[in-house]
């Protein structure tokens, strides 16, 4: 065999690189028309009164937050997933004609599901449950496309070089068997069509609809062990191994500490599936599974920092790089928020902090600093660095991705800030009485008060919009950027003024 | 272990699996040992309700409104007496919500009547004023999905002996009867029936007219299930 350095095959890398963009940019626009119809609602109305029903705050709301799980996250997640793992195990896809195939059909029934999710969303086909929208025939489909991504996955394992999984392909492995293991069972459903009538009448109604397999209490149990752990498996898990990977191989520098890594991840998959709880505070559900989720949300701060703290000493001694390099101040950032995110969640998980956070903004705030600044800019980064190896061009213009990293840190410092205080004024006005131990205000009063809150919160959106845009247009410039050399992507990625 | 476990990606799977199934395992099978049981007063939905239901879904209202009244103060004087589980028997899917952008409707059947919910649905700043929700004018033109409801109402008494035609306990001491239909014509009829009684008190003559006809506008269904909320 000749002695040369493996060449890998990134064609599905970069589909669902393209996927990552586009879903991004739809996801977050709904996200900001949403932000700026709760501040003015007259928006509800944009394009006219004919297509109210379809551009109204609560049929747009399950898009948004779908198009930026399911599209923007999960596509970043495959596209670094087609990148990393041929990296770390030391094989290219292009060795196994079978593994192309199923990354190939992965990513065409990938893109199945989402347009009949957005069409059936669109249509108000939805099972109200949060980030498990899609009804029975979607949910097979999404389903197909799991087993699909896992049979690549553990084929490509399979065929490796590397005798040893490296932590990223940990972090993957678990993604795919926590999603596989919540989805299955939040999603149970008895599709009504097998209601048979006294007379023998079956198939009454709309085919595709379902009943929860669950009811009352149950169902938001199930629903929120699923809602938390899909945050876990879809936000953070596969988000470390982003990092794990990029971090050290951008920055030059060797993970600072193996053993933490191998706490942290061992210590994140036992503890994280306990805090679904922190959900149901104070709601129905026993009493002790309340507290269990308080309890484990708190614990749940040391496998989350030993994660981030390991990111971040593994910078020790090369601080420069993030003055030096935008690309290493947006994971930098990252692990930041993510620590900052973490601390939040467990605090707002604590009973007497969630009597006054649950069911206001400070939640909406929490998620955000977590998606905007710990998701979204990982995956920015992620896609940053692949690009000129995919492409094998520099990056088009590093002044755009610096002013772009800036706009978007202002816009999640707006963001949340904004929420914060909408949040936390909102829950004590719910709760303030008066002298004579009336309530003090009328629900109304606690909406309006926030109006100033929803302007900043909709610029501080749409400042991170503008970001992605900046993004995506930097990405789209690469393709036809200078050209490098292989010896220019050892480490730290080439970039055009 | 773990180099080994590193080597090995079966075993490895299969410790992960087994770390991360743990807690599901512990904390919700004993959960559904107690099956869902109703408190004395609570009812399976009517089909037009249930019907109702499914507009609220289909509208996400859930996105906005919680269907939860915690054990405080403040929320048992703003909306009535804290949920208790029982009453959340024949919810499927759960509706409890995770945002408040608008009020609590878990009682809201108790303080709100057909005439303000036809008006605030139309235009919610006309009854209170400064509020933010939207219009939904569409639920006065779009027909109800009855024969849907129908299937459900089927499924649900079916596979989760929901008691639809049994006496049902209220808390009087007196027990109501809860009416399926037995055949898809039937349950329209029922529907129908419930449909009347709730335009009686409505004023828009599009949607009475349409009633008259024998059609259902998703507004008269929707503002049926938020009567039932109690």
């Amino acid at each position: 065999m000749e002695n040369h350095p493996l060449e890998y095959d990134y064609t599905v890398a970069k589909m669902f690189m393209l996927t990552t963009i586009i879903l991004g940019i739809v996801g977050m626009l709904i996200g900001v028309i949403l932000a700026f119809q709760l501040a003015y609602p007259g928006l509800n109305l944009m394009l006219g009164e004919g297509l109210a029903e379809y551009t109204n705050f609560s049929r747009l709301r399950p898009l948004h937050t779908d198009a930026v799980v399911f599209g923007f996250t999960l596509s970043g997640i495959f596209a670094t997933w087609y990148y990393i793992g041929q990296r770390v195990l030391k094989v290219s896809m292009a060795e196994s004609k079978l593994l192309m195939f199923l990354g190939k059909l992965h990513f065409w029934l990938y893109l199945v599901v989402i347009v009949a999710a957005v069409v059936s969303l669109f249509m108000g086909i939805t099972s109200s449950k949060e980030y498990a929208e899609f009804e029975w025939p979607i949910d097979i489909l999404v389903v197909v496309v799991w087993v699909i991504f896992g049979a690549g996955m553990f084929g490509l394992i399979g065929i490796r070089r590397e005798k040893s999984l490296y932590i990223s392909v940990w972090y993957y492995i678990a993604t795919f068997l926590g999603i596989a293991m919540l989805y299955l069972f939040n999603n149970m459903a008895i599709p009504t069509m097998f209601g048979v009538s006294d007379i023998g009448e079956s198939g009454v109604g709309v085919w595709y609809h379902s009943v929860s397999m669950y009811a009352g209490t149950n169902d938001a149990l199930v629903q929120w062990w699923y809602g938390h752990n899909a945050v876990a498996f879809g936000f953070t898990v596969p988000i470390v191994a982003m990092i794990y990977y990029f971090l050290p191989k951008e920055s030059g520098q060797a993970i600072y500490s193996y053993k933490l890594s191998l706490l942290s991840f061992w210590a994140l998959m036992f503890l994280y599936l306990w805090a679904g709880g922190h959900h149901l505070l104070y709601s129905t559900v026993p009493d002790w599974l309340q507290t269990m989720g308080s309890i484990f949300s708190v614990i749940l701060i040391l496998p989350s920092w030993g994660s981030a703290i390991n990111m971040l000493l593994t910078m020790k001694g090369e601080w420069q790089q993030v003055a030096a390099s935008p690309l290493i101040k947006f994971m930098v950032l990252s692990s930041t928020f993510y620590m900052f995110s973490t601390l939040e969640g467990p605090i707002q998980a604590i009973k007497s902090v969630n009597a006054i956070a649950h069911f206001t903004d400070w939640i909406v705030g929490h998620v955000h600093d977590g998606t905007l600044g710990w998701v979204g800019f990982m995956i920015m980064a992620a896609l940053y660095h692949m690009a000129p190896r995919l492409f094998k061009r520099e990056i088009y213009s590093k002044s755009l991705m610096t002013a772009q990293f800036w706009i978007q840190t202002v816009g999640v410092v707006l963001y949340f800030t904004s929420m914060w205080i909408a949040g936390i004024t909102q829950g004590m006005m719910w709760r303030a009485h008066d002298e004579f131990g009336n309530l003090a205000y009328s629900f109304i009063d606690t909406v309006t008060v926030l109006h100033p809150y929803y302007v900043i919160r909709s610029v501080g959106g749409l400042l991170y919009l503008i970001g992605f845009f900046m993004f995506a247009y930097n990405i789209y410039k690469t393709m036809s950027a200078r050209k490098v050399e292989e010896s220019e992507l050892q480490n730290a990625t080439p970039m055009g003024a | 272990m773990f180099h080994w476990l590193e080597k090995h990606p079966f075993f490895f799977s299969v410790a992960v699996f087994l770390v991360i199934s743990f807690a599901g395992l512990v904390e919700i099978l004993p959960n559904f040992a107690q099956q869902s049981r109703p408190t004395i007063g609570t009812a399976p939905y009517s089909t037009l309700e249930l019907a109702g239901r499914h507009v609220y879904i289909k509208n996400s209202c859930n996105a906005c409104h919680s269907q939860l009244v915690r054990p405080f103060k403040s929320e048992t004087d703003r909306y009535g007496h804290y949920s208790l589980s029982g009453e959340y028997a024949y919810d499927r899917p759960f509706l409890w919500g995770s945002k408040r952008t608008g009020p609590d409707l878990m009682r809201v059947g108790n303080y709100r009547t057909t005439d303000w919910h036809e008006n605030h649905m139309k235009d919610p700043a006309s009854v209170v004023p400064g509020s933010i929700m939207p219009a939904y004018r569409w639920m006065y033109i779009n027909n109800t999905d009855i024969n849907t409801a129908f299937a459900e109402q089927l499924t649900i008494a079916q596979f989760f002996s929901v008691p639809y035609n049994k006496p049902v306990p209220m808390k009087d001491g007196s027990s109501i009867i809860v009416k399926m239909g037995g055949s898809v014509a039937e349950a329209n009829a029922l529907a129908l029936e419930e449909a009347k009684v709730i335009v009686a008190d409505m004023k828009d003559q599009d949607v009475k007219d349409a009633v008259a006809r024998g059609e259902i506008p998703e507004i008269v269904a929707i503002i049926a299930y938020m009567n039932s909320l109690k």
